[in-house]
């Protein structure tokens, strides 16, 4: 009944009914690119390199968990395997909308769980060019969105969205987002300091399909004030693999299961 | 009684290894790691007390290995490394246990380190063992944490979780050498001394218990311990005129709390901890320390990109002070009622987080003296990282707790390979 009900009120809808507003195409693509699946299991290798080509690699197994609807609660557990200082080392976020994450980071050498001090907007994860805000995304109702124009990148056709700050905290004046009209990912990030100068550019360089789900495996940030770049790739990644919900403890970041960590 | 601890290391280490061997055999898995370090540490006030130049010079080898067969696990930390100071090598077992773990619980077995409570280099509930020298002479701080020997277990039902640990064999604090270190002491002439053998006596038994959950977004821990102080107290064989001293360490109960959490910006930590001296409560004898009330709070904050601050104030109450005071004998330092404490930290990491600066310092509110640990560690690769840094001493009497290190400052250097 509810279904001949909802397909007799659509084809009276008028067609540009169904462009979507810039706060609808953020919220779909927050869906598509952060909170795809139950949960997410992808061992994670990033390249930090200088603008003289020196490469520092960082690798970690990565265990992200939904708690609620796309934009509300997720748990990241993440190990370490790279480099050499702190392997075997864990850290855990819980990452609530519209305020900071709580963090915690144990420390195998002395067996200590720690609680980190740090402000999402403002933090390097493991010195690259991401953010933690650019990892786990960012509060939607913190900016402002506004389709700006439609234009295609590669094979990519987009919607541009531009996002500025609500708050001037931020050290960017505003970003523009290329969205992808049928997956939803960002194909292209750019960010605006308060000069109005381009000086960080985020880019994904291969979308693969998971499970159903089609998911950014490399992707990059480049920063073209210091020439540093940051390329991430998925070496592999799996979606609702069963996490449980105790894998977010004290228990297991000081002993990550092996079958979560391999 | 460092030979003492190679021999124990030795026969435990061999234990281990032919216990574990066929699970090391079967494992799924196996790993091998660690690392190569050179570590010295300079004076740069005085020579030590027996006149050589240096707090500490030696290579070090660390090898980690690890073999994984569901739900066992095994894991030995061992280093070999060569004193230049006092010319000779010793092999030390750091960590060597055995896990099982399952759903419901967990237990870890042997040589461990145990690390509990929420201070920044203050230690209230953490009861476990420390190597004060090794954070005194510039050895990374994972240094100032040593093993226990025992067993723990952890249980996890729905409404807690629950640790609890029993080691056999006591292990002391370890304070600086006094041929390395300057430092008070008030029977300095004596130089017949003993420790009573706190070692390989059953009887003695420590226990500890952890009970820990989230409470209203706080990590919060309530804490337990029977077994004995760390730290030394000393008994002269005659009061008047000694001639010989031995050490000993009293029986010492700990009950505890401490709370861990977001408050503002920043992470706010809260911890206090009754000390009861079981053989002294009256406080009327001088050999053994009184109970004490000791508590602090902490407040780490993030400034800027990659610079954080973290601020402490400890304070320690000595319980029957009266009592405390009428025993001291004439000519003898008087303890403060309340000895406080604050310490900073600055942290900034840059060069994407390779190089860091740091910043330690105490402040004796108390007694005016001062500890300042300033250093700087780069990450020439991803294998290979350097530091150096100081640690400062001054301020306060020639008794307090760190005016009496006042000619030990020194400069270090740490270069680690790691693989």
């Amino acid at each position: 009944m509810n279904r001949i009900c909802m397909v007799v009120m659509m084809a009276q809808l008028p067609l540009n009914a169904f462009a979507l507003t810039a706060d609808e195409v953020m919220k779909k693509s927050q869906a598509a690119f952060l909170y795809p699946g139950a949960d997410l299991k992808a061992r994670v290798m990033m390249k930090l390199i200088s603008k003289s080509g020196q490469e520092r690699v960082r690798e970690m197994m990565m265990l992200r968990k939904n708690f609620g609807i796309p934009g509300g609660e997720q748990k990241y557990f993440m190990y370490f395997f790279q480099p050499a200082d702190v392997r075997n080392m864990t850290f855990m976020v819980y990452k609530y909308p519209g305020k900071d994450a709580d963090r915690w980071l144990f420390v195998p050498a002395i067996n200590m769980v720690r609680r980190i001090a740090a402000q999402d907007k403002r933090s390097s994860f493991v010195g690259s060019d991401f953010t933690y805000e650019d990892i786990s995304g960012r509060n939607l109702e913190d900016d402002a969105h506004a389709v700006v124009k439609e234009e295609t990148v590669g094979t990519h056709d987009c919607t541009v969205i531009k996002s500025t700050p609500k708050a001037a905290e931020m050290e960017y004046s505003y970003k523009l987002s290329w969205i992808d009209k049928t997956s939803f990912l960002p194909i292209k990030e750019e960010y605006y300091d308060k000069k109005d100068e381009l000086y960080r550019v985020f880019s994904a360089d291969e979308i693969k399909d998971v499970k159903g789900h089609p998911t950014i495996t490399k992707r990059s940030m480049k920063n073209l004030f210091s020439g540093h770049v940051t390329e991430v790739s998925f070496l592999k990644a799996d979606y609702n693999v069963g996490v449980e919900d105790s894998l977010f403890t004290e228990r297991y970041l000081k002993q990550p299961p092996k079958r979560w960590v391999e | 009684m460092r030979k003492r601890w190679t021999d124990l290391t030795g026969v435990s280490a061999c234990c281990l290894f032919f216990l574990l061997l066929p699970v090391a055999a079967l494992a799924a898995d196996a790993f091998l790691h660690g690392f190569v370090q050179g570590n010295q540490s300079t004076n740069t006030e005085e020579g030590n007390p027996d006149g050589k130049d240096f707090k500490l010079s030696e290579e070090r080898a660390q090898v980690k290995f690890e073999a994984t067969a569901d739900p066992f696990r095994l894991f030995i930390k061992s280093d070999a490394f060569h004193d230049n100071i006092d010319s000779h090598s010793i092999l030390e077992l750091r960590e060597g246990y055995a896990d099982y773990t399952s759903d419901t619980w967990d237990t870890r077995i042997g040589r461990q380190v145990i690390t509990w409570g929420v201070g920044d280099l203050l230690f209230i509930n953490d009861v476990f063992p420390k190597d004060y020298e090794a954070f005194f002479s510039g050895r990374p701080l994972e240094y100032l944490k040593k093993w226990v020997d025992g067993a723990k277990v952890g249980l996890y039902p729905w409404f807690a979780s629950f640790e609890v640990i029993a080691i056999p064999y006591f292990e002391p604090n370890t304070y600086p050498d006094s041929k390395r270190f300057w430092m008070f002491d008030p029977m300095a002439g004596i130089t017949d001394r003993e420790t009573q053998d706190p070692y390989r006596n059953f009887r003695k038994a420590e226990t500890a218990l952890r009970i820990y959950r989230d409470v209203a977004g706080f990590d919060t821990s309530l804490y337990y311990y029977r077994g004995f102080s760390r730290q030394p107290s000393v008994m002269p064989d005659n009061p008047l005129t000694p001639t010989r001293l031995t050490l000993f360490y009293p029986e010492l109960t700990v009950y505890g709390a401490s709370l861990q959490g977001r408050a503002g910006d920043g992470v706010l930590s809260l911890e206090a901890g009754y000390y009861d001296s079981r053989r002294d409560r009256g406080g009327a004898d001088l050999l053994l320390p009184n109970s004490q009330t000791k508590y602090l709070a902490g407040y780490q904050v993030q400034f800027w990109e990659d610079f954080t601050v973290g601020v402490q104030y400890y304070g320690e109450y000595l319980m029957e002070y009266s009592a405390y005071g009428n025993s001291l004998p004439p000519g003898f330092p008087k303890e403060k009622r309340l000895h406080q404490i604050a310490s900073i930290r600055l942290m900034q990491f840059l060069m994407h987080q390779t190089l860091r600066l740091s910043l330690f310092a105490f402040s004796g509110l108390s007694d005016g003296d001062y500890l300042i640990n300033p250093e700087v560690k780069y990450n020439l690769t991803d294998a290979i990282w350097a530091a150096i840094g100081g640690t400062f001493f001054g301020g306060g009497k020639e008794w307090t707790q760190f005016g009496q290190l006042d000619k030990n400052d020194n400069v270090y250097t740490q270069l680690r390979y790691e693989f």
